[in-house]
């Protein structure tokens, strides 16, 4: 029983090897509406599952009595911490979530109780019935006493620190002539994906589950379900459903242990899905951050130094906290030379939601700091803020804060220029006014009086794939047979396609390799290689690497069968147009006939080149494979009497280093601009003693339609020599240039400090 | 309870209707047309926009007995048979779905801008499309996608 649909069927003819820009396989399913996604399972004689989740940020446990609501018509099971027959421990970087909460809750909203039902509304109706006694504590809610103060009471056994970092370089006590100094604060962020948390677990003969899901990694979902289910891997097998957005938010467990407890319990599929509310407790979100800069420059504008203490608040458990540290501390000072360099990064447990990875993971934070910075410093000096960016603009050959040599392109002198140069918009003032082109829309509220304009920029660095010594790594397998007279190609990974565009590239890649038009993507599942996460802008890189090597290694075989029936060597062999031709172009032979009814098959993996952990005391070391470059420059309207921000244009450059689909490329950076839109002007959790205030899209803004500004995107496409094909990640640069650049721009319309994003209407009108 | 309903033009009953439930819920859950998502259950989010007797909706406001007797149109049948409606072609060319989530949402909301408005200028476009919300596109391609449909229902009347 497969209840996840098949991504593409083989009739849909698409063409297009790398460089191009084919449509995505799945697109006409998706316009259908016939995409099968997580929350669209269905099974006969399925239950409902459904969670019981803590009203308190900080409480012991004193009894849990579950006999009301088990005893409510059409509840099938009702379970707690007592009934995971496994270890109740799971987690991405340490060991510390429940499955569930046995003796205290650490964040409002932690899981305590699970149940399945006949209908989702009995499920919900019974969670009420489910007796918790709980004597509420006080919650720790200021990250930087939780970095601090010994004397607070200890979340997990080793205290409250998650990780410090500290990166020395060159004269940490070096001097400049001008100093500029700021305290930075940034909200947490939501990655409100529309999809929401759901999938389908369904129990097997052999005792095991087959859970069919959403996620960005099936293998590390896989092997902490099972830990906490206490089975083997192999019984515990997942399957990828359609996947609605995930930009890190996948990346922890939500519903995947609760589901597969409740099946196997019950004997019966369970289908879990949370609404939008009980999806802003059920995943991490980005970790809002405290960042107090210093930054010292000859009057001429070169950089001497950056000192810099960041706090980020990891919440309740740690999930990626150890890496926002990591990456928040070794990208610290940008895409800028700074000789010297004093840095320190603290990640904190508290009793407020759970921070882990979204979009531009530790470095959207740092970001907006120091680009905020920049802007003080060009102010400071006189400058331009553009040219003082391109004049400390690191390049190929730079050294970077942790002493790692860019032995890659790094154009980002060329990425400010290019942002720079593009024409602006007209101003308001002297073209007819469209009162839904001003700050308020069609609210009426200005007719272009009390509006002023800014201009900002933004531009930033993010290491791509995992760092720090990880050995982050990719599966392919891939099938080359002829199918109706025709050699057609099957790609099979566990890669999570999460929208992004990956099942395409795949296609693309083994077109390209085995020169066969026509190529299927298989489902993703466990049944094949880990593939590592889609996160850190890596699976066109490692993934993709994965694809290419094994679609070489089928390459080779049908070369080698090619050369036994031919009668002449495998040398200079190449698949193009469904034939084999060599080198000088002639046709040898029909692919189809050379494979016959013998389909070759390979599986390889792409292991990208080997970093290094930081040194503890220095922070110095080769910790990341790749970084990706973007800029932003955006054009704001501010109308300063109500406080409301119009983001006029936003464009972008970025560098690519090959572009593999140029269309989706273009597409990511389009997105992720207004990711780091929503965070400059409306996207916040706001969480006051642990609370969250508004977990609903009425409460929580994303951007819509009205609030993206046409974008002007360039994109560069400098080969990194290492990657396969040149490739450099492309998902996350843009979402993190974009915050700062409209901050900035607002800054150069008020004159106003602004030292917090989300920038709300009564920072601009100090009420 | 037992509602009866006209979808994508055939009658259709579901019986045990529980009076909570949403048009979403009956037309996903019982009647088996998932196209339809549900994404916030709050009307604030769009992606579950369907035409109800011609004018568009958020089915997750819509009690399901409310629908009694009225006609649903759901993204599954926007396209005639094999023959994709102009709409979604131009959404797949453009590049204007990414995850997908959003689309059927979009697809009801700028099919229905499309038949009401020849030719559509931006502004209209975004006003149309305001309370459908998208997490990944940053709206671009589904603006390039709405013009396109529009330019090409208005070549086909020319
Ligand atoms: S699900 Fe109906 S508007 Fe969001
Ligand atoms: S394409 Fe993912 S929400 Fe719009």
């Amino acid at each position: 029983m497969n209840p996840a649909r098949s991504p593409q069927t083989l009739d849909d003819t698409i063409t297009g090897g790398i460089g191009e820009s084919p449509l995505r396989p799945d697109g006409v399913l998706k316009v259908r509406g016939e995409f099968a996604y997580s929350s669209d399972l269905w099974h006969e004689d399925m239950l409902w599952g459904a969670t019981l989740r803590s009203p308190h940020p900080h409480a012991l446990i004193t009894g849990i009595d579950t006999s009301a609501a088990l005893a409510v018509p059409g509840v099938h099971a009702v379970l707690t911490h007592e009934d995971v027959p496994g270890e109740n421990v799971y987690g991405l970087k340490y060991q510390d979530t429940p499955a569930l909460a046995a003796d205290r809750v650490r964040y409002q909203g932690e899981p305590v109780a699970i149940l399945a039902a006949d209908h989702p509304e009995i499920a919900r109706q019974a969670l009420k019935e489910i007796e918790v006694g709980y004597e509420v504590l006080e919650p720790i809610t200021d990250p930087e006493r939780a970095a601090h103060d010994h004397t607070l009471p200890h979340l997990h056994p080793d205290g409250n620190l998650v990780r410090y970092q500290r990166i020395v370089r060159g004269d940490p006590d070096a001097e400049a002539e001008v100093v500029v100094s700021g305290v930075y604060e940034i909200g947490m962020q939501d990655q409100a994906f529309l999809g929401p948390e759901s999938g389908l677990a369904v129990p097997a003969e052999d005792g095991g589950v087959d859970l069919y899901l959403a996620t960005q990694w099936l293998h590390v979902d896989q092997r902490q379900t099972a830990k906490a289910l206490g089975l083997p891997l192999e019984k515990v097998r997942l399957t990828l459903s359609g996947v609605g957005g995930a930009f890190g938010g996948r990346e922890d467990l939500s519903m995947q242990i609760h589901s597969c407890l409740l099946a196997l319990r019950t004997g019966k599929p369970v289908k879990m899905v949370y609404n939008r509310e009980e999806s802003f407790f059920g995943h991490v979100h980005r970790h809002p951050a405290k960042m107090y800069y210093e930054h010292g420059a000859t009057k001429d504008g070169d950089l001497v130094y950056v000192r810099a203490r960041l706090y980020f608040d990891g919440g309740a458990y740690a999930s990626k906290t150890p890496v926002v540290v990591g990456n928040g501390t070794t990208l610290s000072v940008g895409p800028y030379d700074v000789p010297n360099a004093r840095i320190e990064g603290w990640g904190v447990y508290s009793n407020n939601p759970t921070c882990g990875a979204m979009r531009g993971l530790g470095a959207v934070q740092p970001t907006y700091a120091y680009e905020s910075q920049m802007d003080k410093l060009a102010a400071a000096l006189g400058m331009d803020p553009a040219e003082l960016r391109i004049r400390n603009a690191m390049s190929e050959g730079s050294a970077n804060v942790t002493g790692q040599v860019i032995d890659f392109p790094a154009p980002v002198a060329e990425l400010v220029q290019r942002v720079r140069d593009m024409p602006l918009p007209p101003e308001h003032r002297t073209s007819p006014v469209d009162i839904r082109n001003l700050p308020g829309g069609t609210s009426n509220t200005t007719h272009g009086e009390g509006v002023v304009r800014g201009i900002g920029y933004g531009v930033t660095i993010k290491n791509i794939s995992y760092a720090e010594g990880l050995d982050d790594y990719s599966t392919a397998r891939v099938r080359l047979e002829v199918l109706g007279g025709e050699a057609v190609a099957m790609v099979h990974t566990a890669a999570a396609e999460v929208g992004q565009g990956l099942v395409t590239v795949q296609q693309q890649i083994a077109r390209t390799e085995l020169g066969v038009p026509r190529v299927t993507v298989h489902p993703a599942d466990t049944s094949v290689g880990d593939a590592g996460s889609s996160s850190a802008s890596r699976q066109t890189y490692v993934t993709g690497g994965a694809v290419r090597n094994a679609c070489r290694a089928v390459a080779e075989r049908v070369f080698a069968r090619a050369a036994g029936r031919l009668g002449r060597s495998p040398e200079g062999m190449a698949l193009s147009g469904g034939k084999i031709v060599a080198s000088d172009g002639e046709v040898l032979a029909a692919l189809a006939d050379i494979l016959g009814e013998d389909a070759i098959e390979e599986t390889r993996e792409y292991h990208h080149r080997p970093t290094h952990p930081l040194d503890p005391e220095t922070g110095q070391g080769d910790a990341h494979v790749q970084y990706g470059f973007s800029a932003h420059r955006a054009v704001v309207d501010v109308d300063t009497e109500l406080g409301l921000v119009k983001v006029v244009q936003l464009d972008c450059a970025q560098d690519v280093g090959k572009a593999m689909n140029p269309d989706a490329v273009v597409a990511q950076i389009q997105g992720g601009s207004a990711q780091g839109l929503g965070l400059a002007v409306m996207e916040e959790i706001q969480v006051r003693d642990g609370k969250v205030r508004n977990p609903s899209f009425t409460d929580y803004l994303i951007p819509t339609v009205l609030d993206m500004p046409p974008m002007r995107i360039d994109v560069l496409e400098r080969a990194d020599p290492h990657a396969p094909y040149g490739v450099r990640g492309v998902g996350e640069p843009p979402t993190i240039s974009a915050t700062p650049a409209i901050a900035n721009a607002i800054r150069a319309a008020t004159g106003l400090e602004l030292p917090r994003v989300p920038i709300r209407p009564e920072h601009l009108t100090g009420t | 309870m037992r509602v009866n309903v006209t979808v994508n033009g055939e009658d259709r009953q579901a019986d045990h209707v529980w009076e909570g439930e949403s048009l979403l819920y009956l037309l996903r859950e019982r009647l088996g047309l998932p196209g339809s998502k549900n994404a916030c259950e709050q009307g604030e989010c769009g992606s579950c926009t369907v035409y109800l007797d011609g004018v568009p909706a958020c089915a997750c406001l819509v009690a399901a007995g409310q629908a009694e007797g009225r006609e649903v149109r759901t993204v599954e049948g926007l396209a005639d048979g094999e023959a994709l409606d102009p709409v979604q072609e131009s959404f797949v060319e453009c590049g204007a779905v990414q995850c997908g989530f959003c689309t059927p949402g979009l697809l009801v909301a700028a099919h229905d801008l499309i038949e009401r408005t020849s030719e559509p200028g931006d502004a209209e476009i975004r006003e149309a499309l305001a309370g459908n919300l998208c997490r990944c596109t940053g709206y671009e391609k589904i603006l390039d996608a709405v013009r396109l449909a529009a330019a090409r229902k208005a070549e086909v009347a020319k």
